[in-house]
């Protein structure tokens, strides 16, 4: 009958989708890159307004000129801003708790990110104590490297 | 700004949980009282805008094929537009630009999410580039709160305050939802339980974060001369503005927010408004977090930098205060996304035609709507009024 009402509840189906890339990161980020692996952090220079990019980028997206300057920048850099991440989803690579972190590397313009660590991160409460704006910090590398951003595994606090 | 352009009808889903419905089911529920409200039928549309969130939202890829009977596309031209959390103003200002230029007189636009059905931050996580910006993802409160940390330090804003602001946010617009019969959460609640609820990326807690809701949204976009005819009391198109950002999050300064800042500088503009706070009668902000609602409004000229915590606190936002901001309960208490920037512009043609009932604004003649997208990377502002 079409006015009686259903006696349940229309029911949900699975769907899944997984799909596998293989990305280009270009020659560009490939430097950056295989920069990491030789514990050295690289970025870009735009002759026009003179910033410097780390990650490194081609061109500057402000001038849209070609960025061809290389330089090795700083290792440590001020903390631009911070969070605390309590957070958890499916395809997160850090698992929380785990702090975000923009940093100016020294000899930079722009925030780049990363992670602060090294110390217990459990209690928000003494991470909030420690981390500070303005404050320094310093990569510390990986061991092993494999050309990834994860070369650099963190930074630590400079006390 | 081309010829001028009206709304002539709304139409929202109730939003929330709506395993009840198909996604194309739910899609149409929006498209069908859009029509009912304008008074027209399908035939009476010449163009359709569709726009949702990433694709993967909820698991079926270009959307606008899959819902194309649902919003009356079969036989008429289609576009598609995405931006992130901004889709729903993005799709708006392509509905506005075509029947500005002249080149039809009637477009339908709708926007929509259904993201009950997969994970919210696994697929928001995906617009951010694998090398560089995802492995730190903390999902959108990630962004959003190292934004307002970098805000509050800019600022010298003390975090006891801005935790008070935040929480008086969360306890206005969850007040204002439970006016809403569209709103999805509805829920009683105090200043203290915004202040001690869970922390999901410090300091932002629980109620000062959007939920994830499924739900559409559609409006009708008229031509001057066919709005006469048609609609007693149209909402005017009076300003529009979109600016975008570069995509590296640390690229631009996010505690004064350019894109925010100039999209709205961009509506004004056209709609000659000089002074928002005193000319404006109410705004729907994209507010999808407290301590961001604050951000827009030094952005959008509502109170001066690094003033608006004083503003909150002071009540100048609430529904009786000098600029009602969110009647609707806003993102904070609906998020369906593609859907939520659309929403914001529906109900401030609502609150400038009257009939926006028990939420209404007495006497509103004159409202901003508003979305933001992106890494915090997109932002659009459209104001309508009750006079061409
Ligand atoms: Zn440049």
């Amino acid at each position: 009958m079409a006015d009686e009402k259903p006696k349940e509840k229309p029911r949900e189906m699975r769907a899944e989708v997984t799909v596998p890339y293989e990305m280009a990161v270009g020659s560009n980020w490939h430097r950056f890159f295989e920069g990491l692996k030789e514990e050295k952090i690289l970025g870009t220079k735009c002759r026009k307004c003179n910033r410097i990019f780390v990650p490194p980028r081609s061109f500057c997206p402000r001038c849209f000129d070609d960025n061809e300057e290389w330089v090795e920048v700083g290792q440590e850099g001020r903390i631009e801003t911070w969070c605390y991440s309590n957070l958890m989803f499916p395809g997160q690579t850090l698992k929380p708790p785990f702090v975000p972190v923009q940093v100016v590397l020294d000899g930079t313009d722009m925030g780049f990110q990363h992670r602060i660590a090294g110390f217990d991160l459990s209690d928000f409460e003494k991470v909030r104590a420690l981390v500070k704006f303005g404050g320094r910090v310093r990569a510390v590398w990986n061991k092993e490297k494999k050309g990834t951003i994860f070369d650099i595994d963190y930074f630590e606090l400079v006390t | 700004m081309g010829k001028a352009v009206a709304i002539i009808g709304t139409g929202q889903t109730k939003h929330g949980r709506r395993n009840d419905v198909s996604y194309p089911e739910l899609v149409r529920e929006a498209v069908k009282a859009a029509l009912e409200d304008a008074g027209l039928t399908p035939k009476d549309i010449e163009g359709v805008v569709s726009g949702t969130m990433p694709s993967m939202m909820e698991g079926i890829s270009d959307t606008h094929l899959y819902f194309a009977d649902a919003i009356c596309e079969v036989g008429k031209p289609v576009l598609k537009v995405e931006t992130c959390g901004s889709t729903g103003q993005s799709i708006a200002h392509c509905g506005f630009y075509w029947v500005a230029s002249g080149a039809a007189d009637i477009v339908l636009v709708v926007g929509s999410e259904k993201m009950f059905e997969g994970d919210g931050q696994a697929t928001m996580s995906t617009v951010a580039d694998p090398w560089f910006l995802k492995p730190f993802s903390a999902g959108a409160p990630g962004v959003f709160t190292m934004q307002a940390m970098e805000w509050m330090h800019r600022f010298n804003i003390p975090e006891d305050k801005a935790r008070e602001a935040a929480a008086l946010i969360s306890l206005t617009n969850h007040d204002n939802a439970l006016n809403n019969p569209f709103a999805h959460i509805k829920i009683t609640m105090t200043i203290e339980d915004a202040k001690n609820a869970f922390i999901i990326t410090y300091p932002v807690r629980l109620l000062d974060v959007c939920p994830t809701s499924d739900g559409a949204c559609a409006v009708i976009f008229a031509s001057e001369e066919k709005a006469k005819k048609i609609c007693k009391k149209p909402a005017w198109i009076k300003g529009v503005g979109f600016r975008g950002e570069e995509y590296f999050l640390g690229e631009s300064n996010k505690s004064i927010w350019p894109s925010a800042t100039e999209a709205a500088k961009h509506a004004y503009e056209q709609a000659g408004i000089k002074n928002p706070l005193k000319e404006l009668d109410v705004a729907e902000v994209y507010n999808p977090f407290t301590y961001q609602e604050m951000i827009f409004y030094e952005c959008f000229g509502f109170c001066p930098r690094g003033e608006g915590p004083d503003y909150v606190l002071k009540g100048t936002f609430t529904m009786k205060g000098e600029l009602p901001c969110d009647p609707s309960g806003g993102v904070l208490c609906t998020n369906p996304i593609g859907a939520s920037g659309l929403i914001r512009l529906a109900e401030a043609a609502l609150q400038v035609t009257g009939k926006a009932g028990a939420r209404q604004i007495d006497g509103a003649k004159l409202a901003l709507s508003h979305a933001m997208g992106g890494i915090d990377q997109f932002n659009g502002v459209t104001i309508v009024g009750a006079d061409l």
